[in-house]
Order: structure tokens, then sequence, then C-alpha cells
């Protein structure tokens, strides 16, 4: 424990003293230094260009799901860097602590950073970027002119972000989490951690939390009510497929989280005894209820990436998704079966032959629809014109990759073999190769895939070709050397090594580590190189790739109503019929557009929800109450406001659109 | 493939159409419904209070079946004339909901009690009886 | 293969937009929306429950049900909650018919129904605490206050939300906006009354048994 944890509360500033602030430790004051000196730039920068009233009317406060879906995107990408910057530690300690070195991080800090690392790159890397595409693309994907609770969307939004914030503060206003992702007591109740880390990990998630489950809830809504007509269910999109599977997963699982961290917190706050050791309650049940959402938050992630990869193969192959029901019925599938596993994660625990058998089988079980997908990738490509674009090119590093983790997975599904593998490190690299090779490469791709569409202009080729092949022989360096050093029965989230033949091992991934730290630099190149280049990237057209669905059927940047007219469908892929079956675009006749209005509510609602999270962190009874006060307020409040929307009238959408008309005449003149 | 694989298939159709009517197909049900469901909902709470409190059943086992029976009755009592649960409302996706979340339910519950069970029966340094454990 | 059904006779030029569209009334996903919400909430209490099976029997030699629970105190509150689920019928019934005065005094009643289970509620609980049977006590009792209380938190926060609709359509009438407010609110309400079904049955009636 870095600062003491035998602090009496005060009434004003409760846990809070001055020595919670980590300005003995080198390493943190110098990456607050660096976080600090960035923050006055950026901050600086803003009020000098005179960007804050913009940026609080036109992005903060909006209620578009285009941009809502970008703000999530810069999200996971500020948060990857914080994320990476933690794996990057790890793995220079464990490359360095061999032959009687401590390494350079002491073991408190050490076990925050592993912590760190995953709730990161779960929680903010992983779950914003694969909400805000679906965010972006569901609603153009469908003809829909937003989602179904547009103000719910930006609060949801802000939600994130405030758990976003709680964790970022936890690296210099005390400490975060010192007990792995998952936070198992009893190692997570207050008896083995009286400090603040694990009161950080259970608010900054069950925020979070609220954000994300109000946004599968508005996304399951808009895939359902607001379809263009025509577009029956089995007409749909398969990523929009894929996301209403997901969101179903998340309404559905997210529940779960927040029940199993509320029973953490009671007995970290009021000390009740689920967890403990004493009075009858059982820590083994809390690993039991957090996998039951912790399995379905697997798919949560990997099924966008599987409708990513369908759209991609598909545009690039020049060629209809090669058996679309069977990918339909398989991904349902998937979503069900995904309830049925959770034990997987525990076969150690000791529940007996049977049970162990039963959540075996069923994991093997899932193998089948994931397989048949990727047979439907590989025939969609057979036979097809494939043009080696960025995202086809992460298409095909994640089926070759994928199918290495995907086997080292059903391995891990065999009791006897995981009593062997359990939390080995051949278990990290098995989950790292279908979270990096699936789900980070699917947010690449569509990133790729869809930058044009949401700013008019492509991505810079050449880095991001830089950027694909330091992250695939990265990964390969990185991870393999895992596979071995697990099946020599190392285990995981260990800070010093005695046998000196490991070491070796670490080396290689830790270089590993040095690639993926170029491929992320080359991605941001990419960016920068882009936005430098746009005239030169520029794309008039709106359809860049000869694309098959609705989203390419509107301009890029797409207008704040997405569709002049709502669009009317009669095939799978709608914009392919249309291109095919000679659509031409409506030129006149445009009618005023019903839209929804901008709500500062939601930032001040996540504003409140920080405060209060940390009040509750560091016991500053007061300022909870107060922040509560201010949260339930400001959210009646809001419900007294009867007047969310406005027409858009039909003389800017002609504007717009006559706009557009002489674009397109440029590109075809 | 046809678009009709799925039994809910054609509702994206009716409902991109339909907006406005929605509301109307709505049910709020009628005092003859409410006054139904309260009726049957009284007589199903009363009954199972009165199994355990006067214990006439005799067996633990039985009553504890009996009062889980007239649970079940009374939610969808309260399903059917409360909150007017039918296959129409919403295109039936009110009761998929329904379905997919009653799913889960039992699978969290019978799940946890079983992986539970084993594990206290195996693991447990005293086989017989949790309830003496400290 | 490229002919998909539903595309138009040939010849026919196919219609690839709405001409004369009609916009998304506002409102118009909410209902099933708020519905979707209760199911999330359904699984809460789903873990709650589950918590509740397995540790429901670790008294850890403390006060077990036959000890704390008072079966006429609660046949007594289960009435009291199912008297304000029909009392919020009755209020639907008058917003039907535009009856702003019988829609209020309903909602009236239903608030008093839903605070008089609250007291009833919070007696119980500070009857129990009295007799040093607290949440700490045991994983039995931390179960079953979570439980109860997650319920009755719920209550506390319909009731809020009653109060704030009964403010707003002072304000403004039945309005379409209102009527909608109410009918999630009445979803509310009575799936609260179903969780109890859930509630009685299983912790206090088993808990009899046990």
């Amino acid at each position: 424990m870095s600062a003491s944890p035998t602090i009496e509360p005060s009434f004003l500033f409760g846990r809070l003293t001055l020595e919670a602030i980590p300005y003995h430790e080198p390493i943190l004051v110098a990456t607050f230094a660096v976080v600090a000196l960035g923050g006055i730039a950026v901050l600086g920068a803003l009020t000098y260009f005179r960007l804050w009233g913009y940026l609080w009317r036109e992005w903060f406060t909006s209620v578009d799901h285009k941009k809502i879906g970008i703000m999530y995107m810069v999200l996971g990408t500020i948060m990857l860097l914080r994320g990476f910057a933690d794996a990057i530690m790890m793995r220079l300690q464990q490359a360095l602590a061999f032959g009687g070195s401590d390494g350079y991080l002491p073991a408190h800090h050490y076990d925050q950073v592993f912590t760190a690392h995953g709730v990161i790159m779960i929680f903010f890397v992983a779950m914003p970027m694969v909400t805000g595409l679906m965010n972006f693309v569901v609603p153009l994907q469908i003809g829909a002119r937003d989602v179904s609770f547009p103000f719910l969307n930006n609060f949801s939004f802000w939600m994130t972000v405030s758990g976003a914030v709680l964790v970022m503060t936890s690296l210099f206003v005390g400490e975060f989490a010192q007990t792995g992702w998952l936070a198992y007591p009893p190692l997570s109740g207050i008896g083995y951690s009286p400090y603040v880390g694990v009161d950080y990990y259970i608010w900054a998630l069950q925020i979070a939390g609220v954000g994300t489950l109000l946004s599968g809830v508005n996304l399951i809504c808009t895939i359902v009510k607001m379809r263009a007509p025509g577009m029956t269910l089995m007409k749909m999109p398969v990523f929009t497929w894929t996301a209403l599977c997901t969101n179903v997963l998340i309404v559905a699982a997210f529940p779960v989280l927040t029940a199993v961290l509320a029973l953490l917190a009671a007995d970290r706050y009021i000390g009740t005894n689920f967890f403990t050791n004493d009075f009858g309650g059982n820590p083994m049940m809390y690993v039991n209820l957090i996998w039951i959402w912790g399995h379905p938050e697997v798919y949560i992630l990997i099924l966008p990436a599987f409708g990513i990869f369908s759209e991609v193969t598909s545009t690039f192959s020049g060629k209809r998704l090669f058996g679309y029901t069977s990918m339909v019925y398989a991904t349902v599938v998937i979503t069900i079966l995904s309830y049925l596993v959770w034990l997987h994660h525990f076969f150690t625990m000791g529940s007996g032959a049977s049970v162990n058998s039963f959540f075996g089988i069923t994991t093997m079980i899932i193998s089948i629809p994931t397989g048949a997908k990727m047979f439907n990738w590989l025939f969609t490509m057979y036979r097809g014109r494939i043009r080696f674009e960025l995202p086809m090119m992460y298409t095909v590093a994640f089926m070759l990759i994928f199918v290495i983790g995907g086997m080292t997975g059903v391995l891990l599904a065999v009791p006897p073999a995981d009593f062997v593998l359990h939390n080995s490190l051949f278990l990290i690299a098995h989950f790292h190769n279908v979270i990096i090779g699936g789900v980070l490469f699917g947010m690449f791709a569509g990133i790729a895939f869809w930058w044009p569409k949401a700013f008019g202009f492509k991505l810079d080729p050449f880095w991001g070709k830089m950027s694909f092949w330091f992250w695939v022989v990265g990964f390969f360096f990185a991870f393999m050397p895992l596979y071995v050093l697990g099946l020599m029965g190392v285990t995981r989230r260990l800070r010093v090594f005695d046998d000196p033949s490991l070491h070796i091992w670490f080396l290689i991934a830790g270089f590993g580590a040095v690639l993926i730290a170029c491929g992320i630099g080359s991605f941001l190149i990419q960016i920068g190189v882009s936005i430098l280049r746009r005239e030169q990237l520029r794309d008039t057209t709106g359809d860049p790739w000869n694309a098959r669905t609705l989203e390419w059927a509107t301009s890029s940047p797409p207008p704040a109503y997405n569709f002049a007219f709502t669009p009317v469908v009669h095939d799978l892929d709608a914009w392919w019929d249309m291109k095919q079956r000679g659509y031409t675009r409506p030129l006149t006749g445009f009618k005023p557009i019903h839209m929804p209005r901008s709500s500062g509510a939601g930032p001040i609602l996540a504003g409140f929800s920080i405060v209060l999270g940390f009040a509750l962190i560091w016991y500053i009874w007061w300022l909870a109450a107060l922040a509560f006060i201010g949260l339930i307020g400001t959210a009646i409040g809001h419900t007294f406001n009867y007047n969310r929307d406005f027409d858009i009238p039909a003389e800017e959408v002609a504007r717009t659109e006559d706009e557009r008309t002489r674009q397109l005449a440029q590109v075809n003149a | 493939m046809s678009a009709h694989t799925t039994p809910a298939a054609d509702h994206g159709h009716d409902h991109a159409h339909a907006h406005g009517h929605d509301d109307h197909a709505e049910p709020h049900g009628s005092l003859r419904g409410y006054m139904i469901g309260f009726v049957l909902s009284v007589i199903l709470t009363a009954i199972p209070f009165w199994l355990v409190m006067s214990g006439v059943l005799g067996s633990t086992t039985a009553t504890a079946l009996a009062i889980m029976g007239f649970a079940v009755v009374q939610i969808v009592v309260h399903m059917i004339y409360f909150l007017h649960m039918n296959f129409r409302t919403e295109g039936g996706w009110s009761m998929l909901a329904l379905g997919f979340t009653l799913i889960l339910v039992v699978i969290t519950l019978a799940g946890s009690l079983w992986v539970m069970y084993h594990l206290n029966t195996n693991m447990m340094p005293s086989v017989h009886d949790m309830r003496q454990m400290p | 293969m490229t002919q998909a059904s539903g595309t138009p006779a040939s010849g026919e030029a196919p219609v690839f937009y709405e001409v004369d569209e009609h916009p998304h009334p506002e409102g118009h996903s909410t209902m099933l929306g708020f519905w979707i919400y209760l199911m999330s909430d359904c699984l809460i209490f789903a873990v709650l429950f589950a918590t509740f099976g397995v540790l429901g029997g670790s008294y850890a030699a403390g006060p077990g049900p036959k000890d704390l629970f008072d079966l006429e105190l609660v046949a007594l509150n289960t009435s009291m909650l199912l008297f304000s689920s029909i009392t919020y019928g009755f209020a639907m019934l008058a917003m039907e018919k535009d009856r702003v005065k019988v829609t209020q005094l309903w909602l009236v009643v239903t608030a008093v129904f839903g605070l008089a289970f609250l007291s009833i509620e919070l007696y119980e609980f500070h009857h129990m605490i009295a007799e040093g049977a607290t949440p700490q006590r045991s994983a039995f009792l931390s179960a079953f206050f979570t439980l109860v209380g997650t319920h009755g938190l719920h209550v506390t926060f319909g009731l809020i939300w009653l109060v704030t609709l009964m403010v707003q359509v002072g304000q403004r009438g039945l309005v379409v906006a209102n009527k909608r407010r109410l009918m999630c609110l009445s979803m509310f309400w009575h799936f609260l009354d179903v969780v109890w079904i859930g509630v009685f049955t299983f912790v206090y009636l088993m808990g009899m048994l046990r």
C-alpha cells in the first residue's frame, strides 16, 4: 500500500489527504508532468482558437449519432494509449526482473499496472470503440435519421467518459485496484484492500456501466423500430445484425455486473458478508456471478467485429456475402450459447466432473457457429475480385490469427487441460490472440473502412500498411512466446523470475511489444498525415469503396439528417441493388425534416456522476449527498423540458442537397 | 433466401409504415380485466400464505412445490391482466424480450445454484450440512 | 441470385425512396425501450435472487427466517402493494378517458398505498436490526436485506417518479407525452409487483419452510 490505509476519515475531506498524491513515486510524477503539460497545451490551444463554444454546441451537447460515435472513437483511442502504456511497462518489468533483479516497478505499483491495463483495455478501449462504430454506422445502415433516443445516446457517452475520468484520476490521486481486472474477493474485500483502489474500480465501472446499458437499450430500439421500409430482418446488413445481438447481450449481461459490483460495494462499505470468509459469505459466488457477465462480454466485443469483417469481405471481394442466412443464425446461436459457458473460466474452482464437463462441452459447441462464419468469409473471397485495401488486409490477418486463438481456446475448454493451463501465460496468450486478432483488428478494419464516410477523405494507405505490418508481426513476437511460457508452467501476473532459462522468451515478447508500439505510432501518424493530405485523399462520391449497404448512399460526411428522403429497401445489399438498377438521386421536392434538439443535460449529469463517484471513493459523504441530489434534481429537471425537437427547413435541406449535386457533377465531369 | 425465414421477419416493414398507429394498438386493459386480475391475485396470494401458516400439507417439500406453483401462476396473471402482455404488442418484440429474459433468469438462478451446490459438496470440509458452518 | 423477393415486375421502375413520408412521432420507441430496460432490471433481481438462493442458508449461527419473519406483517405488506397495483390500474383507465382529476386522485391513492408498503417494510427492517439481525450478522441477512431493500429502493424511486408525473400532469394535463410517461410508470409499478411475488414466495414463505 503506497499511502497509509489507517487514516481516520475527516468530515470535510474523508480519506483524502495530501499523502494520497503519489509525489514520492518518480514514475508517476513524470507521467503526471507529461499529462499535465499535454493537457495544458490542449486546453490552451482550445482557448486560443476559441473552440470551447464550438465544441460545446456542436459536439459535447450534440445528439447526432454520428458525432457521438466519433466521440466514442476518440475516447477509445486516447484510452488505448493509456492501456498500452501499462502493457509496455509490464513487458519491460518482466524482461528486466531476472537474475536477482527486482525490475523497476515495486509490487504495489506493478499490481496496479496489470489491473489498470485489463480494466482500461476492456471497458474504456474495446467497449467505446465497439459502441462508437455501432452508433455511427447502424442508423446509416438501416436508413434512419438518428437513434431511437438521441438524448439518451449523448448521456450514455458522457457516463462512459465519467468512468474513464475516474480511472485516470486514480493515477494521480490515491491508487488503482491491485486485484487483477475482475477484482476477486476476498483480495478485493475491505480486509485485504483497505485503501481506495478497489473503490475506484467499482465506481468507475458502475458509472460507465449505466452508459453502456442505456446505449444498448437505445440501439436495440433503433434497430427494431427505425429500419427503412422494406428492410425486413433478413434483409438487414450483417453488421446491423451483429450490432443487434451485441446490444441484446449488453442489456442482458451488464445488469449482472452492476448487481455483483453493488454486492461487492456493500461488502466494502457497509460490512455485509456476501463474499467474505466469515459469517457464511462465499467468495466463489462472486467468481460465479461476475463470469455470468464476463463471458457474454467477450461476445459483446467480438460480434460487431465479425459484422465488420463480413461487410469488408463482401465489399472488397465485390461479391454478395456467402451464406448470409447461416451468418445470421450463427450470430444468434453464439448470442444464446454465450450464456451457457461461464464456468469454463473457473474449472479449477472444484465444482466437480459433472459441472465441468457440461460447461466444457457447451464451450466447444460455440466453435461450430464460429467456424461456420470463418468458412462463409472464405467462400465470399473465393473467386471474388479481391482488392487488398487496408480493411481487407486486416480481415485476412484476422482470419489467420483468430483461427490460432480459436484452437487454443478449444484446448482450454477441455477441463483436464485447463487444470494445467489455468491462469498460466498460455491463457494470457489465448485471449490476447482473440482480442487483438479479432476485436482490435476488427476496429482497425472498421476505422479504415468507415473513416471516409465520417470525414469525407480516405486514410493514408502507406502509414496504414506500416501500422498493419507492425501490428501483425508485433503480435506474433509478443504473444507466441507467452504460449511457450504458459506450457512451461509460468503463471500470469508474476513480477520477478528466478529461472534464467525463461528470460529469452520474455525478451522476445518485449521486442514484440516495441513493434506494437510502432504500430500504434504509425496509426497515429496515419491519422495526422491523412488530415494534412485530406485534399489529395478527398472522396466526393460518398462511395469510395464501391460498397453495398445504405450508409454509402448518402454524402460523406453525411448531412445531419442522413438521408433527404428515407430510402426504400428491396434487397439485402440495398445500395448495390440501387446502383445496379439505375437509381437516380432525387433533386427536388425536399421537405422539412424533423430532428431532435441538442441538450446539455448529458454532460452535466455525467459531471455530477464523477463528483458522486469521487466522493464515495474518498468517503466524503456530504459531497456524495450533494452530488446525488444534483444528479436526481437535474434528471427530474430535464423531464420538465417538453420541447425536444425541431424542423430543418426545406430550403436548408435543398441547399445541402444542391451542394452535393454540384460535387457529384464535378466527379463525373 | 426468402425474407420470411423468421416469424418476426415481416414486421420490419409494417412498423416502418405503422407509426402513429402503434400507440393505439397498445392495450390498456379494461375495468373488467383489472378486476379479474386483482381477484385472482388476491386468491393466489392468500392460498400460499395459508398453506405455509397453517401447514395443512404436512410435508415441507409439497408445500414448497405448491407455493412455487402458485407464484408462477400469479406472475402469469400479473403479466396478462396488469402488464397486458400478448404476442401482438410491438410486433411481438415485447414478448420476445420477455421470453429471452426468462430464459436468462432461469439460467442465472439454476446455474448458480447448481454450480455452487456442487462446489460446496465437493470442496467443503464438512460435507453434510452447510448450515452448521460458521 | 440477384433477384430478391419484393422486386417489382420488370419494366416498372422500382421505388428507392419515400417521397411522402411521415416522421417517426416522438416517443414511438419509448414503450419498447422501457420494457427492455425493465427486462434488464429483472436480471438485476435475478442475480439478487440467485445470491439469496446460494447464501440464504448461511446463518453463521445467527437468527434464521423462523426467528425473524412475521408472516402476518408480510401478508399485510403484500396487500398494500396489490392494492396500489389495482389503484394504478384505475388511474390508467381514467387516463384513457382523459379525466385529469380522477387520474390524479387515483395516483394519490396509489402513492398512499406505496408509502404504506415502504413504512411497513422500514418498520420490519428496524425491528430486525433492533433485535441484532443486522445485514452484517450473516450472509443470509446480507442477502435478505439487499434483495428486499433493492425492491424497496425501486418502490421509492417509483414514488418520486409518481410525484414528478403528478406535477407534470397538473401543469400540462394529459398530453401525449404525459400519457406515455404514465404508461411507462404503470409498467414499472406492475413490474415491481411481479418481483414482489418472487420475494414473498422465495424469501418469506420458503424461508419459513427451511
